[in-house]
């Protein structure tokens, strides 16, 4: 299944996913080959997470996995299958937070077993402008496993081939800025904060390909 | 049923009569633009010997993006007008994806852009069943008119003008023109032609890079004066001077060995296209200026996106076309 996934992802999604974004990507050697690691996006369309698994080092590939909402991409049908099979989601229960439940498990559990987990921490796709407020539970998981680097990465462009509500995906050039790595120092605002620093100063580097 | 060594033969024989079938002269031009790759990658081998603090790897980038590109180009030169078409399609989807996210576009004109991708796939289509009448007025005239239109049915009126010179712009050079290309490819063989339609593409490309390699080397030996130094601090007129006798007494004395050109149409041809060149790169520079970017991508390592290397190509395609088309060739 394992190399199922990765022959559907470099031989079929990254040819269509070229054509459609073009696919620049600045600081490729930075994405790390295995895990655990936390891959720190923004967020404006489900481009974002085509682009980030077929511009990923095949080598690495394996291990990548992108948390997702268990209540949009396990509805059953063809959704949850690719969901599960090709893109390799590890669910996260977004509705049941805050009733006791610890959604967050599915994805500790996946880090300690030495996946690279990839999180949208706005929670939701925005409208590939500015970012909105980050979630705080990128912080949990990077507290709870402290040895897993955090990468920020800055999609620039996603929005615009599909944005949130849209059917038909047009080509426009994407470039993927990935920055240093940060690492869990033991304090949860000091976390919050530099992290959206680094996304800030990633998403001032990139391309003007964004709407005038 | 044939023997292995027969079959091996008939493999031979295939790609003999392959090679038999080209115009001579434009193996023998093939055969020269390789030497001069293959010389210019043994210059990178001996330059940290001469130079050992500088570094060099952009330009070992760019030699290697060069022979991606001369393969590329080659390969379908030699395959015919089929493969050359859909070469340039390419081409000129990339160039235009590459403009239109870049160039301001607004929101609203998402599906406009997906327009500007169809009417490049009508404008290829024209090549294909080679009709140059429809070919012609198609995008600078019906285009021109219905991209506007449709923006007036969306209904977004801010800064409705200058997007729409924006979208012509972008369609105009990077399909209509560099489609010209291709459209060389249907020049019939009862044409006078010495060298087939693929010389006269091959010379085109040939005059247009050597030019801004010409213009390149020029400059930096003897470059003094800034031409344009607004938008191209590098640029001189020692630079373009020099870039352009080169390129002329090219065009002069190699230019019947690939065109049917001679005389008024040759010295023409000699004149402008330099020129063209330069312009082409000068006024894609402004864009790029205005628009705050360096690079239109990162797609071929040392020369930056397509439209980087194309640039020149935009001006002197059309230029060349019609030269061609008046002095000489009877299909236009």
């Amino acid at each position: 299944m394992r190399l199922f996934r990765r022959l559907v992802l470099v031989l079929i999604a990254r040819p269509i996913a070229r054509i459609f974004t073009g696919a620049d990507i600045v600081g490729r050697e930075r994405l790390p080959l295995k895990g655990p690691a936390i891959l720190v996006a923004n967020h404006a369309s489900h481009v974002d997470t085509i682009l980030m698994l077929t511009l990923y080092p095949s080598r690495g590939l394996d291990w990548v996995r992108p948390a997702a909402a268990a209540d949009y991409f396990l509805r059953g049908g063809l959704i949850s299958w690719l969901s599960n099979t090709i893109i390799g989601i590890v669910p996260v229960a977004r509705d049941k937070a805050g009733a006791g439940v610890d959604v967050l498990a599915p994805v500790r559990e996946a880090l300690k077993a030495g996946d690279i987990i990839l999180i949208f921490p706005e929670g939701t796709r925005g409208d590939g402008e500015a970012m909105s407020d980050f979630k705080s539970g990128v912080a949990r998981l990077a507290a709870d496993v402290p040895e897993a680097p955090v990468i920020p990465v800055w999609l620039q462009g996603a929005g615009r081939v599909l944005p949130k509500g849209g059917v038909v995906p047009v080509p426009m050039n994407c470039t993927v800025l990935v920055g240093e790595p940060l690492h869990w120092q033991g304090d949860k605002t000091t976390f919050m904060t530099e992290l959206r620093q680094r996304m800030e100063e990633l998403h001032a580097k990139a391309p003007p390909q964004r709407w005038a | 049923m044939l023997g292995a060594v027969e079959r091996g033969n008939f493999g031979m024989d295939a790609i003999t009569a392959f090679f038999a079938g080209q115009s001579p002269a434009v193996l023998w031009g093939l055969g020269v633009v390789l030497g001069v790759l293959t010389l210019a990658v043994a210059v990178t081998a001996i330059l940290p010997a001469l130079k050992p603090a500088g570094d060099f790897t952009n330009l070992r980038q760019r030699i290697s993006s060069w022979w991606v590109m001369i393969a590329l180009l080659a390969g379908a030169l030699l395959i015919g007008w089929q493969a050359v078409t859909a070469l340039f399609l390419v081409v000129s989807f990339i160039a235009l994806r590459e403009f239109l996210s870049l160039a301001p576009v607004r929101r609203e004109d998402r599906l406009i852009v997906l327009a500007a991708f169809v009417a490049m796939l009508i404008n290829y289509l024209f090549i294909v069943i080679d009709d140059y009448g429809l070919y012609r007025v198609f995008i600078p005239t019906y285009v021109f008119l219905i991209i506007p239109f449709l923006m007036a049915c969306i209904g977004q009126t801010r800064a409705f003008l200058a997007t729409t010179a924006t979208f012509h712009w972008a369609i105009v050079t990077c399909v209509y023109n560099l489609g010209y290309i291709a459209f060389l490819m249907r020049t019939p063989a009862s044409e006078a032609l010495p060298a087939g339609a693929a010389g006269l593409v091959f010379f085109l490309l040939v005059a247009t890079e050597a030019n801004d390699v010409a213009q390149y080397i020029w400059g930096k030996l003897f470059g003094r004066r800034k031409i344009v130094p607004k938008v191209s601090p590098n640029k001189t007129w020692e630079g373009f001077l020099g870039g352009w006798l080169t390129t002329g007494l090219l065009i002069w004395f190699v230019g019947p060995v690939f065109t049917p050109l001679s005389g008024i149409g040759l010295a023409v041809l000699a004149i402008f296209l330099p020129v063209a060149g330069f312009a082409g790169d000068v006024t894609m520079s402004a864009i790029k200026r205005d628009i705050g970017v360096k690079d239109t991508s990162a797609l071929i390592p040392g020369h930056g996106g397509l439209l980087d290397r194309a640039d020149s190509l935009t001006f002197t395609a059309p230029l060349y076309f019609h030269i061609l088309a008046y002095f000489a060739l009877g299909h236009f």
